[in-house]
């Protein structure tokens, strides 16, 4: 479904990624993990249209991304949750979900899948009307992913999702993420919390300073001496 | 205290016409991050098309503003794709603030080429004469009344616009967060673009009524109304629309209160003083507000 091929991305005179290739399958969950600074961000940016591919290819059902502009990503069935949340914090949950589904127009199927994301996040439901810049982490994390999902995606890019949430909003987070694979979602999730995202995907690929550097099943992973002492912290 | 009446309400029909050119300023600096200054000589712009289409070629006032309004649209797209849009993102700030500058006076002499430097006695484009009260001792001229009117008007377009529209949720979006925007779908060259033919065809009406109400059109009529509206924009909290309304108001009222109890030539300086005051103590204008992030 999504097949990354020799992608290079320069920031200026830096190189952060020097030639990666990983593929995602339809109905997959594949974990890209990788410490700071390794590259994982810029790689969803390159996906989708933030950042300019400096060479190689990505390929989304057949069709080639490097020179799809940004906005029409959505569009083609490729919703990414991007990494600090990032909602508009001026506008409302319920704009904000609006937000996710700017490109579509069909009314009934909107407010279809609004229902959707309300029995999914029943905190949102709750919050629609206020000011998204007064949730906290968690609730923003959420709508984030909300958002996305207004777009009904056939793939979801998620960045770092756990990130600065309790323990127990992180166990909430990647049981929602579960729940998107089992509704048929594929998911591309970057984490730094390895041990968490692997346990919920299908195969994983290493990334260290621009380069992927290991690939499996992601319960293959879990069990690799190099991973356990380099990420899983044993 | 009819004569402190009738300076306020002129105080208030000035300050709706720095509102109205304000709303342009803050637009823009809310959605593309700049300061256009080359703002205000687009509402010069906007009056020579008023003055040649009314005068030269006699046509209606209405018209001739919808003309106006037309063409300064026109100007607003044309030099964002051809001046700012380059510089977008990959220069610093500072290059496009030059630039901007750059442009105002590419306007002001442009118009000094075509209308050449002599003033233009321009005619209002309201013909009513006003009303008068209290037995005639308070007069309130037509144009200062539909100055009010229209600035509410376009306010409550202008929210309703942003708040009840896809493209106007888009501006907000776009404000906040381009690559988020971009992430939902949406065009942000073509949103920019859209927010400086607002601008601008703002700028026009502006213009109509500054012109109307100071019947004197030279190539620099924009230049000062426009830093007063950036004033006013500052002052109201720039980026907030209904801080670029207040802040345009309360400017008119204070200068034309200090004109008529202060001093005339002091007028400008209190107004600036003000502002520098008002900065002070609160860095982000009266209805700003603070950036806060949540990690």
């Amino acid at each position: 479904m999504l097949e990354i091929k020799d992608l290079e991305v320069s920031y200026g005179m830096i190189k952060a990624l020097k030639g990666i290739s990983f593929r995602v399958d339809e109905g997959e969950v594949i974990a890209l993990i990788g410490a700071n600074g390794a590259g994982k961000t810029t790689a969803l940016h390159t996906i989708t249209g933030l950042l300019p591919a400096e060479s190689g290819s990505i390929r989304f059902d057949g069709v080639e991304l490097t020179k799809v502009p940004a906005h029409k990503i959505v569009a083609m069935g490729m919703a990414h949750v991007p990494e600090g949340r990032r909602v508009f914090a001026n506008l409302s949950v319920l704009q904000n979900l609006r937000m996710g589904a700017y490109t579509r127009s069909d009314r009934d199927e909107i407010s279809r899948n609004l229902e959707m994301v309300f029995s999914r996040f029943p905190r949102l439901k709750e919050r629609q009307n206020q000011l998204s810049g007064t949730l906290s982490g968690g609730e923003q994390q959420m709508l984030a992913m909300g958002r996305a999902l207004m777009s009904s995606p056939k793939i979801i890019l998620m960045d770092e999702p756990s990130m600065g949430l309790s323990p127990i909003l992180v166990n909430e987070i990647f049981d929602i993420i579960e729940k998107v694979k089992a509704d048929g979602t594929t998911v591309l999730l970057v984490e730094q919390n390895a041990k968490k995202a692997l346990s919920i995907s299908d195969r994983g690929y290493v990334l260290e300073t621009g380069r992927i550097v290991l690939e499996g099943k992601a319960s293959e992973l879990l069990n690799n001496e190099q991973i356990r002492k380099a990420y899983l912290g044993e | 205290m009819l004569n402190f009446l009738t300076y306020f309400v002129n105080g208030i029909s000035l300050g709706s016409i720095y509102a109205i050119i304000a709303l342009g300023y803050t637009m823009v600096y809310g959605i593309a991050k700049m300061l256009n200054f080359a703002h205000g000589d687009v509402i010069m712009i906007g009056s020579y098309i008023i003055y040649t289409s009314m005068v030269t070629w006699g046509l209606d006032p209405l018209l001739s503003i919808v003309i106006a309004a037309a063409g300064c649209t026109v100007l607003g797209i044309v030099t964002e794709k051809v001046a700012y849009k380059p510089l977008r993102g990959a220069a610093s700030s500072l290059a496009v603030l030059i630039t901007a500058i750059g442009v105002s006076y590419l306007l002001q002499n442009l118009a000094l080429l075509i209308f050449t430097a002599n003033p233009k006695s321009f005619s209002s484009v309201v013909s009513w004469d006003g009303i008068s009260l209290a037995g005639g001792e308070l007069k309130i001229q037509g144009v200062t009344i539909i100055t009010i009117i229209t600035s509410l008007i376009v306010l409550l377009a202008l929210q309703t616009f942003i708040k009840k529209t896809k493209q106007g949720q888009a501006m907000v979006a776009v404000s906040e967060d381009k690559g988020a925007a971009a992430l939902m779908g949406i065009n942000v060259n073509k949103t920019i673009s859209l927010t400086f033919a607002i601008g601008s065809g703002l700028a026009a009406i502006a213009g109509a009524l500054l012109c109307s109400a100071y019947p004197n059109l030279t190539p620099y009529t924009g230049a000062m109304p426009g830093i007063k509206a950036f004033v006013a924009a500052v002052l109201g909290g720039i980026g907030s629309i209904p801080g670029a309304m207040i802040g345009g108001l309360l400017l008119g009222i204070i200068e034309s209160l200090s004109k008529r109890y202060i001093s005339t030539q002091l007028s400008d300086a209190i107004v600036f003083s003000i502002l520098i005051i008002v900065l002070l103590v609160r860095p982000t204008g009266l209805l700003g507000k603070k950036v806060q992030e949540k990690v």
